[in-house]
């Protein structure tokens, strides 16, 4: 298993690539959405990547969950996400810093999940399991 | 016009790569304002028959069940031109495909001088979260637009030069 440099480093190549964003950028504290620009389609540009760059299979919403913010899910009232919700995203999304997010938790918060230590933390669940 | 960008399939490796071929003609309107007195065949279309050779590789590998779009080109890069007359060569390489989508490399050659290389993303949107498969006719609109007669025209042309 690589260790965690090693991934960190793999990560950030990936995002530059599918970015088009400068390795200053990439630390590991940045968000996808917020401070790399990432849309919807760049999470399937990711993902392609990570597959081949760690030679693994990355089943579909593992990595990224999605529709997190959807009404349906039941969640969210009057724009913040509540305890249950919370609860929630810490079984679907282990590899997330929820606590950040539990301590504002905003709707439009949630995409800041996604940053680059959510992305190692996963790869390196992923790997050793 | 017919918005096929491909004139011929000459390989097709079912999964795996396809190469294809598009014959550059001074019939073709465009070329003569792209550009006057220099008709070259626009990059944006080089790149568009580049995403048929690849998309329909990878709608073959799912027997055409998915809306495969194009949805996001990661790499392009033009070398050289195209010009009435010219046969354009495009092979596309299957990289990764999943539920969601897939990705290829691919090349465009006139002869053996390299004009176009890309990397192009491809979405199945009828996989796509909700918000986008809802907001589209579930018909597959990519393959039931007459896309695919472009392999017919293998066929046919099999069936011609084993005649003669």
């Amino acid at each position: 298993m690589p260790s965690e440099e090693e991934i960190l480093s793999k990560v950030q190549e990936t995002l530059i690539d599918a970015l088009g964003v400068d390795d200053d950028e990439v630390g590991p504290e940045a968000t996808l959405v917020g401070d790399l620009g990432a849309e919807s389609i760049d999470f399937l540009d990711i993902v392609f990547r990570l597959e081949k760059a760690f030679d693994v299979k990355i089943p579909r919403g593992e990595l990224f969950p999605e529709n997190l913010a959807s009404k349906d899910a039941g969640f969210i009232k009057d724009g913040i996400v509540t305890l249950e919700g919370l609860d929630e995203l810490r079984a679907k999304i282990p590899h997330a810093d929820i606590d950040k997010l539990a301590a504002d938790p905003k709707v439009e918060n949630i995409q800041d999940l996604f940053t680059v230590d959510m992305m190692c933390k996963f790869m390196v669940n992923k790997l050793g399991s | 016009m017919r918005w096929f960008w491909v004139d011929r399939f000459v390989e097709f490796k079912s999964g795996e790569s396809a190469t294809s071929i598009k014959n550059v003609s001074l019939a073709e309107e465009h070329l003569h304002d792209h550009f006057p007195g220099f008709a070259v065949m626009p990059g944006s279309l080089i790149l568009e028959g580049l995403a048929q050779t690849g998309g329909i590789l990878l709608g073959e590998k799912n027997n055409f069940e998915h809306i495969v779009i194009l949805a996001k080109v990661p790499k392009i890069k033009f070398h050289s031109f195209a010009c009435p007359g010219d046969q354009l060569r495009y092979h596309a390489e299957l990289i990764e495909s999943s539920d969601e989508g897939g990705r290829v490399t691919c090349t465009a050659h006139v002869g053996e001088r390299l004009v176009a290389e890309a990397e192009i993303i491809f979405a199945h949107l009828d996989n796509m979260d909700e918000s986008m498969s809802q907001s589209i006719d579930q018909k597959n609109f990519v393959f039931s637009m007459g896309l695919m007669s472009i392999l017919d025209v293998d066929t046919l042309s099999q069936a011609v030069n084993t005649d003669s």
